[in-house]
């Protein structure tokens, strides 16, 4: 059961796929007016801490920044520092995503500075987050779902600070050019477009214009030249290597093969694929496929990478649109090539607009901590309970028209195929097919894939059979034990609440 | 002796050990069972795991003792090998804490079984054997000797023996690579009574070497009352070892292949092993001809550099082109690779279906000499022809009734 309210604020409880239809309109943000900013256009402020006096900050404020920097960020931890030092409180922490170098922020916590944090968490917060050390309730939502509730004003954003590769006094701001480089800057869209007061802080300021203005100045109160805004080797990430595991390329080769044969690869199709090991190696057992048959896709999606951006310029994809580039061959491109296109949350994935692109893709593939018999999934805790990931894109990518999870059968003995999941963030009616290195499960609501693979020498098994084979090999779990409190809510893609994180129980210390 | 200086060790525990825990037991005079568990699964099988503890202490009359177990997702028959060593440190015993065969693990191999590959996974590395079989290796092996450090020599017996009754093995040949020498005969015990097809028998330098090992499994086989058949696979790995490669060959019956080990033997020669192998080509080419000679399989050693697939495939077409039917992997990526390449290629099935196919009108036509075009074709040539049919065929490569849609 969900509750009806969150960190005081009343929530609908999960209703079903396309169940709940909202009737209100939209949030807006305050009409500006020009003559309260500078004639000439510019708006650079001495430093950060200015920036924040001059936007107001005080006690109780949602701050909001985006994640384009990963585990490179600098900015966030700034802004809280000098929240610190001014002496101001009980603050909201509103990031796209947070990373393991927000450590950074658990002290805030500890001392009130902060009081909660409403976004999804990685790593060391959302262990704080888990042992119940954090004084509100964590909201977690999608990148689709982020962009939705700022929209529908279900959250509203006091001050939006948007760290970028390359701006200029006016506020343009992208993440295309400079040391900082991320590529795009989609994640800060909605941040930019419904903030009360917006900051643009960059390590690279330039003399207008700051061209492509992927976040236009007109929405912008101040701009901020800083020595540094991120740690570019973090900002680019590790994982964009294709996987040498046997056991994953099996899973890779597994799953490429069975989109093979459901004829899912075919000229002009479209996918989307993470940047994960595993991912990275179905991108490549794709392009083999493709090129043996001469098939080009009309376009894939990304977090783009060196791989994705290779079949782009070989000419086995005509379109990458991006919605953050993983490593710096995606940002040369991306700066480069006008078919690599930059996107954002709400093209890419907000539910309550007229449609997004993730519907239109054919065939995305994605991971999980857990899946139930029922095909629902979890992504961001652990079986322990333990909240350890963000939803990111995974929910709205859920619409795409045929979901494939490649996932190991079980981690180090913990069967990942469950009777139930410990939470759940997607249902099963949107998850098609399960690929493991022991058996491929296709969802009994796939009728036509069902049929598809009837004469297939592929591993067909039931997911009942991949769950039994899990219990055989590593035995019959006991069941995990959590506490009744609840420590974070897991938002659908329409704003209700789909399920909740328990507060786990430590282990006493004799 | 003081009682409370008796521990012992066992199992691995650090960051590299996945699937693996570390034991220790102090036996203590009273205080019953006192169980330490810190494990990543605890939540999950702190209980299954205490219980297991304690039916082994107890099958071993262990009443008093401080255990404690370090553990990173070991699988039950994994927890109890590393127990089992331990407790033997402690006490004399015959008993053998045996798991029941899983029925997958019940099944046979024979003599003819193709051997292309078999994948070479370290003895005391639970770990790796556990996804092994997925690659799909003809043969598995569980090695004791090269890939088990000296020191744990023991413990790898345990996993393996647990190994060949609970880890599937997916249909592969159930091989274990025993040690050299005496050692290699204690090895037996382990292996002999748990359905292990086929024992690789290292650095084998005279029938002696073969004899030696048979007669230690048929003594095994006599008081376990074991019927079924284990074959041997000699590894020719020294210059004697070669100029004797007849004389091994034909030691047993149960000798169904016979691999040559060049790492080994290029250091005996002192010479650097290359990836031509001009300096192998003496007793890679004896090692084939005696295999030849007893009608058993010639198999070649592994290939080492596990990232370059394509010299891989130049040494796979080499190999074949000398005779040899199969070669070791060190990585399950090098298996399919492996199989492509020794299976009939294109060009040789096309080739046979041709003379294949004359030989059978010839037949029909009452003719005793089969002619392809304008060339005679002698009935050794048919029947090598037909063999790589069969194994095509079998490979799933050509179908079984390739000849109604034959159009010559």
């Amino acid at each position: 059961m969900v509750p009806t309210e969150i960190n005081g604020q009343v929530v609908i409880p999960y209703m079903g796929v396309g169940k709940f239809v909202p009737k209100k309109r939209k949030y807006n943000s305050y009409i500006s007016t020009n003559a309260d900013f500078p004639a000439d256009g510019n708006k650079k402020v001495k430093n950060l801490k200015e920036a924040l006096q001059k936007a107001g900050l005080v006690n109780g404020m949602r701050i909001s920044t985006h994640h384009h920097f990963r585990d490179g960020d600098l900015l966030a931890n700034r802004v809280f520092d000098i929240a610190h030092e001014m002496g101001v409180k009980g603050l909201i922490w509103f990031p796209s995503a947070s990373f393991p170098c927000h450590e950074h922020l658990i002290p805030y916590l500890e001392d009130g500075t902060i009081s909660r944090i409403e976004g999804s968490m990685n790593g060391p917060l959302g262990k704080y987050c888990s042992e119940g050390k954090m004084k509100g309730v964590a909201v977690l939502r999608s990148h689709g779902g982020r962009y939705q509730a700022i929209q529908d004003g279900e959250v509203h954003i006091d001050i939006a600070i948007i760290g970028a590769a390359c701006a200029d006094p006016f506020g343009n701001a992208n993440g295309l050019n400079g040391k900082s480089a991320s590529g795009l800057l989609g994640f800060a869209l909605a941040d930019s477009q419904f903030a009360d007061r917006v900051i643009v802080a960059t390590d690279n300021m330039v003399a207008f214009p700051c061209v492509p203005w992927q976040i236009q100045g007109n929405y912008v109160d101040f701009t901020v030249e800083m020595d540094q805004i991120g740690i570019p080797e973090r900002i680019i990430s590790g994982t964009t290597q294709i996987t040498k595991s046997p056991d994953r390329l099996l899973i890779a080769e597994l799953t490429a093969r069975f989109c093979e044969e459901a004829g899912i690869i075919k000229d002009g199709f479209s996918f989307q694929a993470g940047a994960g090991g595993t991912s990275l190696a179905i991108g490549e057992f794709f392009a083999r496929i493709m090129k043996e048959k001469g098939i080009k896709a009309r376009f894939a999606r990304g977090g783009s990478n060196k791989y994705l951006v290779q079949m782009l310029e070989e000419g086995l994809v005509e379109y990458i649109l991006d919605g953050q580039t993983f490593d710096l061959e995606g940002v040369r491109s991306m700066r480069e090539n006008p078919n690599h296109v930059w996107t954002s949350p709400f093209t890419s994935y907000n539910y309550h607009g007229k449609g997004n692109f993730a519907g239109m893709v054919d065939v995305a593939i994605l991971g999980a901590t857990e899946v139930d018999v029922n095909f629902n999934a979890n992504v961001v805790t652990h079986s322990d309970g333990y909240l350890l990931h963000g939803i990111g894109g995974w929910q709205n990518c859920l619409f795409s028209k045929t979901v494939i999870l490649p996932i190991p059968l079980f981690r180090n003995r913990i069967p990942v195929v469950r009777e139930e999941v410990t939470t759940i963030c997607g249902p099963g009616e949107l998850i098609d097919v399960i690929v493991t290195e022991r058996g491929i499960a296709i969802n009994p609501l796939r009728n036509d894939l069902l049929r598809k693979l009837k004469e297939s020498n592929l591993p067909i098994k039931s997911i009942h059979e991949l769950k039994k084979e899990a219990e055989e090999i590593c035995g019959v779990m006991e069941k995990c034990v959590l506490s009744d409190e609840i420590v974070a809510a897991i938002k659908w893609v329409d704003g209700t609440v789909i399920d909740v994180v328990r507060k786990v129980l430590l282990e006493e210390i004799d | 002796m003081e009682l409370g200086e008796q521990i012992s060790r066992s199992g691995n525990c650090d960051s590299n050990s996945k699937g693996d825990c570390f034991v220790s037991i102090e036996l203590k005079q009273s205080g019953g069972v006192n169980f330490e568990l810190e494990s990543k699964v605890k939540v999950f099988y702190g209980k299954s795991i205490e219980k297991l503890c304690r039916s082994i202490l107890a099958f071993f009359s262990i009443e008093n003792v401080v255990i404690a177990i370090k553990d990173n997702g070991a699988l039950p028959y994994v927890i109890a090998a590393r127990i089992e060593v331990a407790v033997k440190q402690l006490i004399t015993s015959e008993k053998e804490f045996l798991f029941d065969f899983i029925p997958e693990n019940l099944y046979e191999s024979n003599q003819d079984r193709f051997r292309f590959s078999r994948l070479y996974l370290p003895g005391n590395t639970p770990y790796m054997m556990l996804n092994a079989g997925l690659h799909k290796p003809n043969g598995i092996i569980l090695d004791l000797e090269d890939a088990v450090a000296i020191t744990k020599k023991n413990e790898a017996r345990y996993i393996v023996r647990n190994a060949l009754r609970t880890q599937n093995f997916y249909g592969a040949e159930r091989m274990v690579r025993i040690n050299q020498g005496e050692l290699g005969i204690e090895d037996l015990a382990f292996i002999v009574p748990h359905n292990v097809h086929v024992i690789l028998v290292p650095k084998c330098e005279s029938a002696t070497d073969i004899h030696r090992v048979e007669e230690e499994i048929s003594r095994i086989k006599k008081r376990k009352d074991l019927m079924q058949d284990i074959f041997l696979m000699p590894i020719i790995e020294s210059a004697l070892g070669v100029e004797n490669a007849f004389e091994i060959a034909s030691a047993s019956r149960n000798i169904v292949a016979m691999a040559i080990g060049l790492e080994d033997y290029t250091a005996d020669l002192g010479v650097q092993r290359t990836n031509t192998g001009t300096e192998s080509l003496y007793a890679r080419m004896r090692v084939v001809n005696a295999c030849r000679a007893v009608r058993i399989q010639a198999i070649d050693s592994v290939f080492s550099d596990v990232g370059d697939m394509e010299a891989l495939v130049e040494n796979v077409k080499r190999s074949k082109s000398l005779g040899f039917q199969g070669m070791g992997c060190i990585h399950p990526r090098q298996i399919s690779v492996v199989h492509e390449n020794f299976a009939p290629n294109w060009n040789e099935i096309e080739r046979a279906k041709k003379i294949v196919n004359a030989f059978h009108e010839a037949e029909k036509n009452g003719l005793a000499v089969v002619s392809v075009g304008t060339k005679m074709v002698d009935p050794p040539v048919v029947k090598q022809q037909l063999k790589v049919l069969e194994l095509a065929i079998s490979l799933g490569i050509l179908s079984k009734d390739w000849r109604s849609e034959y159009v010559g």
